[in-house]
């Protein structure tokens, strides 16, 4: 079974801080890891693996830095990891990225077709979810999104089970395979890297491909292809502090009443 | 992959990083281990690095490497209560290349440090905890770690792990420290705006200073206090015997809140934002306390092997040298085929001929000597404070008559036989 993983590098969201005057992120403030939902898929394809044999391809579209999360992803056990890196990809919204990584899964599963592809549930820093559906529609693939569980996965029949996260459930579905899952964090717990594996991912160095490499249209990528305008962006304001009402029952529903009922006014 | 490489490399410091560059430039197959997220996340120093002992490894490295501020003065402070007599030593040619040496930021110089030893072929392996040494018939073969299918093997193992080097006692080189071997060192990370920063230590821009602080600043135990500029930051520690500072029972956060607090060093941190708070031990027994060095298939450098001159605050320099003149010696023994203590002797030969053996020979009674004759720092500093605002205080007093109050003031407290015995045993253990 050959499974392909998308992973993406971001800055640690929770140590990035806001430039108060320009309202932009502050990229150099925050340390860049790799997203950690991706994490958990690379984790669960190389469980997959290990079950089902076969073998789990990275793939990132990111700057050049972008190596060293497709290093981790070799120490949580991937067999190879490439990364899609050009100037001509700088500026894609969410159209082109998954644009750009059809184009890169088609390349380098030319020889050795996949039967899965993951995805995180989304991206900690763009956080729009698109990318994963994205690539689905683009590949005219099923996806399965928000998967908490993998239940069963029948090669002879191609057919994988799994659990959909819901607001006050699970839902179980099946898909025809070669489909896209995108993961939640309770898949799997991460598990600790072997030595072997740490030491294959100090020395490994992933595959690098160009625009050029990917036998695909220019017009679709960067900021060319990118048709979402940013109209504004901006830090929302601190929310104030709750209030604690207290004293004795009908005091209290009382108090809670005519608060209301003045915010109904204003 | 080789099952088994030339030398593994426990820990990512100076000492363990200096060793692993020199063997992996002369082709061996290294493996540096760390238990930090990423080199340097877990090392603490003031810090001032030494350009010579660097330069040994990598020349004209400071064009590329992260560094803070070329240090083109040195300041001695000596502290009594609310004064200060100060003294030091400030060099334009220390502002030029090749530079005396520099404020650093560990973090960043050791991440640095290990990418260069990542170009010449070693493996940085992070976040892997070593948890002892794999021996076998009496000889180190390999490591075991805390990973899953953890265990590695090499011809020789380098103990770089650190003043607490639990592994170097595992092995029986030394024992636990004694609280009287180890100074126990805090420090903050202050952030300040650069102009701020040369403005209050009256520096061309770029330029870096160091104050070195004595008596007060330690509330009269065994110890330094530092303050160094870095380019937005200035780093302030303070650290002392831990015996000491368990006698005294001060917490270590109180020490630095003195100094702090001291008039002398109030105006300089004014305003300050502290970003950082660290904690750490210093070895301090020096020459007495180094452990076993050598013995077959492992070698021990750096503050696991105890090479700190706690007189002159310099230890990554030792620590550099020490990795450096045990890689020669591991080079040496992979040339012949052999990797026990015999074929590893050099290392030891070679450093008791370099200035860290020398040097640490050289003081090995001083720190004892402060310890146990509290003179020095609760006598004399504020008696050399007390002696200069007897002299500088205009008054109305005469100049014969305020000699003669300070004679015997000096004389009065320990009498002559005392005095001339202290500077006695002082110029001895530092002559
Ligand atoms: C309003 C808005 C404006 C933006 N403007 C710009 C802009 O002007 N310039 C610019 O450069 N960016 C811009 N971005 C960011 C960029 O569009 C997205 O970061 C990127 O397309 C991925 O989308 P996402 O982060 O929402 O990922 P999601 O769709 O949330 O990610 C889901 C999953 O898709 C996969 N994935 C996502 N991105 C990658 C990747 N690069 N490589 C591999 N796998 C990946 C991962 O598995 C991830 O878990 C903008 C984003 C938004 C929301
Ligand atoms: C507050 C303070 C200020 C100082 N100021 C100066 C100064 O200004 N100038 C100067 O020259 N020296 C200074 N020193 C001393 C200097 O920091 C040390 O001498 C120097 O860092 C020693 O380097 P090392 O490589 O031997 O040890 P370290 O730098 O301590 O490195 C040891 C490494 O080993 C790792 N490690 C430990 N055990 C294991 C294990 N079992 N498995 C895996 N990894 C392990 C640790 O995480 C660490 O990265 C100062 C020290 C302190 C505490």
């Amino acid at each position: 079974m050959h499974i392909v993983v998308c992973v993406k590098q971001v800055p640690d969201t929770t140590e990035v801080k806001i430039d108060p005057e320009t309202n932009t992120l502050d990229r150099s403030s925050a340390p860049a890891i790799i997203n950690p939902y991706d994490a958990h898929a690379v984790d669960e394809a190389v469980r997959l693996k290990e079950q089902h044999g076969g073998k789990v391809t990275i793939i990132s579209m990111g700057p050049p830095g972008a190596v060293e999360v497709i290093k981790k992803c070799i120490e949580l056990g991937a067999d190879e990891g490439y990364l899609l890196s050009d100037r001509k990809f700088a500026g894609s919204d969410t159209l082109a990225t998954s644009y750009i990584l059809a184009k890169g899964i088609e390349t380098i599963c030319q020889d050795n077709p996949f039967q899965l592809i993951f995805c995180g549930k989304q991206a900690i820093d763009g956080d729009t979810a698109q990318v994963g559906p994205g690539i689905a529609r683009r590949l005219l693939i099923p996806q399965l999104t928000y998967v908490n569980e993998v239940t069963a996965v029948d090669s002879a029949k191609e057919v994988i089970t799994v659990h959909r996260k819901l607001d006050d459930g699970y839902e179980v579905v099946e898909a025809k395979m070669p489909c896209l899952i995108t993961v939640e964090k309770e898949i799997n717990q991460l598990r600790y890297s072997s030595l072997p594996n740490m030491l294959r991912a100090a020395r490994y160095q992933p595959h690098m491909l160009n625009a050029d490499e990917l036998n695909a249209d220019v017009t679709n990528m960067g900021l060319k292809g990118s048709p979402t305008s940013v109209a504004k962006i901006f830090a929302p304001e601190q929310r104030g502090e709750g209030e604690i009402i207290a004293g004795s029952n009908d005091e209290t529903i009382n108090q809670l009443i005519q608060k209301l009922s003045d915010q109904m006014a204003k | 992959m080789p099952k088994k490489f030339d030398a593994i490399v426990v820990g990512a410091g100076m000492a363990g990083l200096a060793a692993a560059y020199k063997m992996s430039s002369e082709g061996l197959s290294v493996v540096v281990i760390e238990r930090g997220d990423y080199p340097g996340a877990k090392n603490v120093m003031g810090g001032v690095l030494y350009r010579s002992m660097m330069e040994e490894l990598i020349p004209e490295f400071w064009k590329e490497a992260p560094l803070q501020r070329p240090v083109v003065e040195q300041r001695f402070w000596m502290l009594d209560k609310q004064s200060v007599v100060t003294s030091g030593y400030k060099d334009e040619s220390w502002a030029e290349e090749p530079y005396n040496c520099f404020t650093v930021f560990r973090g960043e110089f050791d991440r640095w440090f290990a990418k260069k030893c990542e170009e010449k072929g070693a493996l940085i392996i992070n976040e892997t905890l070593v948890e002892s040494c794999i021996v076998d018939d009496g000889k180190v073969i390999g490591v075991q770690t805390n990973r899953p299918e953890g265990d590695l093997y090499a011809n020789v193992v380098v103990l770089a792990d650190g003043v607490n080097s639990l592994l170097g006692k595992q092995l029986g080189f030394h024992r636990e420290w004694e609280p009287q071997q180890v100074a126990l060192a805090v420090m903050e990370e202050l952030k300040l705006p650069e102009e701020v920063i040369e403005d209050r230590f009256n520096l061309e821009p770029g330029m870096g200073t160091t104050i070195e602080l004595f008596g007060q600043g330690t509330m009269g135990m065994v110890g330094t206090a530092f303050i160094y500029t870095n380019k937005q930051h200035i780093s302030i520690g303070v650290g002392a015997l831990l015996s000491q500072i368990r006698e005294k029972q001060v917490q270590p956060y109180q020490l630095l809140e003195n100094l702090k607090q001291h008039p002398a060093v109030r105006p300089l941190v004014r305003g300050a934002e502290p970003v950082e708070y660290y904690a750490h031990l210093i070895p301090e027994g020096g020459y007495n306390s180094i452990p076993k060095l050598v013995s077959d298939g492992v070698v021990v450098v750096g503050d696991a092997a105890q090479l700190v001159n706690g007189i002159h605050r310099e230890g990554s320099n030792m620590a550099m040298t020490s990795g450096r003149l045990a890689a020669e010696a591991v080079i040496h023994a992979c040339n012949m085929g052999h990797f026990d203590r015999d074929a590893l002797s050099s290392y030891e030969n070679e450093l008791n001929n370099s200035f860290v053996i020398k040097d640490l020979e050289k003081y090995k009674d001083a720190s004892h000597l402060l310890e146990s004759n509290p003179r020095y720092f609760n006598n004399y500093i504020p008696t050399a404070n007390m002696a200069l605002r007897e002299m500088l205080t205009v008054d109305g007093v005469s100049k014969k008559q305020k000699q003669k109050k300070l004679t015997k003031s000096i004389l009065g407290k320990n009498g002559l036989f005392t005095l001339g015995k202290d500077i006695y045993q002082m110029w001895k253990a530092v002559r």
